[in-house]
């Protein structure tokens, strides 16, 4: 009787009629598909995106060229170099971040002091050449005029939990 | 003026050639338009059943989406490798190409609109189709790699296995109509859908589809371009418009296979409901109709069914379909012989 059974399922197809009726349903239901371009999913504040140098409110940099970013990046993509600024005050005189080295783990943020160097929730930054993608110090800080706004409240909702 | 131009259409032989010309620019053109769109609508079911939404971004719903990918398959550079026949290389596409459109010669879009009624359609259309696995072959043997060697190999014995249960599957059709001629068997099918040849010969119907999905080389036959064993198979080295070239051909195929579907099991041009509203309406329409559903099955089996193995599909090829169709066409003879439902000649 379990043989019979088989056979009829078999020649009447049951398992394929099955098949295709859940695909057809699966057909008819709401897509998951976020539209890119023209809607984007939320970000986590501690999401780690394009890097950025900020600023104190009343526009000098954070940076104090402490170089424990350039110590601690396991790509070595940070090259810094300083001297002493005229007014005695420690300054980077270069701050280059290779970004097609960066492996976007967040080390720099985490060392760094005084939270200069940060991670933005910015991931929109590709480019058409290779070379664009070398950050100079110009570009970072350039970059945190931008973001500093996003920047800030994602470090002050994320603070809690540090 | 008008009567002139009748009369050197119908009469003169330079106009009898330019009204063939005519003729199969008027079958060619909506049928490329129809393979273009083909593929987007086989994107978008495929979308759909993932959950997805397919391609939306090019015009609205995506509708240019197709021409965009026809521009950048023209607009490439053609590669053809330094080690392959150069000569069977670029002919191998066009003769895919070719075999699938030629096909439409005698498919008829209504009663009466066909570029040759003639008397062995069906054989007409057998032959195309087993001409159709030369230009694979060729193409797998002139690139000259492993890979589409090995796909056309595939490819062309998976065609062959499968064309030989279509072909008891059409004798079967033809038991029943008695005429080779394709607007005859669309003939015999008048009236209720009920009468159409899908019913009285359900089993054969249900072979014939999933033999034409074998032919096309769709899932789930589509061995011949298993991505994950033989990279693309026979079109493994085919880029640009000779690659196009296939895809066009395999698409026209499926086209095909479907009015060959429609032709033979869904009553061809008839509207299913044999009375006023919808017998108004033009009978391409409904052919067309009966065109899309069947490959709208096409794309749903795709979005559906893995892919077979090679072994399970020889086996359901040779030892399923062969003895079934071939005892469906002894029950099928014995039924109309003994029930006395021979078509009269």
């Amino acid at each position: 009787m379990a043989s019979l059974d088989r056979t009829a399922r078999a020649f009447l197809l049951s398992e394929l009629v099955a098949g295709f009726a859940l695909t057809l349903k699966y057909m008819f239901k709401p897509k998951v598909t976020v539209n890119y371009p023209y809607e984007k999913g939320p970000l986590s504040p501690r999401f780690r995106g394009e890097h950025a140098l900020r600023r104190y409110p009343n526009g000098e940099e954070r940076c104090i060229a402490c170089k424990l970013c350039e110590a601690i990046c396991p790509a070595q993509a940070i090259t810094i170099e300083a001297e002493p600024r005229d007014d005695g005050s420690r300054r980077t005189t270069r701050y280059d971040i290779d970004m097609t080295k960066c492996i976007y783990c967040g080390f720099c943020q985490e060392a760094c002091p005084v939270d200069a160097i940060v991670e933005g929730p910015n991931f929109e930054f590709s480019t058409e050449t290779r070379e664009e993608l070398m950050y100079n110090k110009a570009k970072l800080l350039a970059n945190g005029d931008r973001w500093e706004g996003e920047i800030a409240s994602n470090l002050q909702a994320d603070a809690a939990y540090r | 003026m008008i009567d002139t131009v009748v009369l050197f259409l119908t009469t003169h032989w330079l106009g009898q050639a330019i009204l063939i010309l005519l003729q199969c620019l008027a079958v060619t053109v909506p049928l490329l338009v129809a393979v273009a769109y083909m593929t987007y609508v086989d994107r978008k079911v495929w979308a759909s059943i993932q959950l997805r939404r397919g391609p939306n971004v090019v015009g609205p719903f995506g509708l240019l989406q197709p021409f965009a990918d026809g521009l950048k398959l023209v607009l490439k550079e053609t590669i053809v490798p330094s080690s392959a026949n150069s000569v069977l290389f670029v002919i191998a596409p066009m003769l895919a190409f070719m075999t699938a459109l030629v096909a439409w010669a005698v498919v008829p879009f209504a009663d009466g609109w066909v570029i040759a009624d003639i008397n062995v359609g069906i054989l007409y259309l057998f032959a195309i189709s087993s001409l159709g696995v030369y230009g694979i072959i060729i193409a797998g043997w002139a690139s000259n790699s492993k890979y589409a060697f090995l796909g056309a190999l595939r490819s062309a014995a998976q065609m062959v296995s499968y064309e030989v249960s279509i072909g008891f599957v059409l004798i079967t059709v033809l038991l029943c109509t008695g005429s080779l001629n394709l607007s005859k068997v669309v003939l015999a099918q008048s009236g209720w859908f009920w009468n159409w040849f899908w019913l009285p010969l359900l089993p054969m119907f249900v072979i014939f589809f999933i033999s034409a999905l074998a032919e096309t080389n769709r899932t789930p036959f589509d061995l011949p371009m298993s991505e994950a064993e033989l990279v693309a198979g026979f079109h493994t080295e085919y880029s640009a418009m000779t690659f196009g070239l296939f895809f066009l051909g395999e698409y026209a195929n499926m086209i095909l296979l479907s009015a060959l579907g429609a032709v033979l099991f869904l009553g061809g041009w008839h509207s299913p409901v044999p009375y006023a509203p919808f017998t108004l309406v033009p009978g391409v329409i409904w052919f067309a109709l009966k065109i899309a559903f069947l490959l709208f099955i096409f794309s749903w089996t795709k979005g559906t069914l893995p892919r077979y193995r090679y072994d399970q599909l020889m086996r359901l090829g040779w030892k399923v379909f062969l003895p079934v169709s071939l005892g469906w066409v002894v029950l099928t003879a014995a039924v109309l012989q003994f029930g006395g439902w021979l078509p009269k000649p």
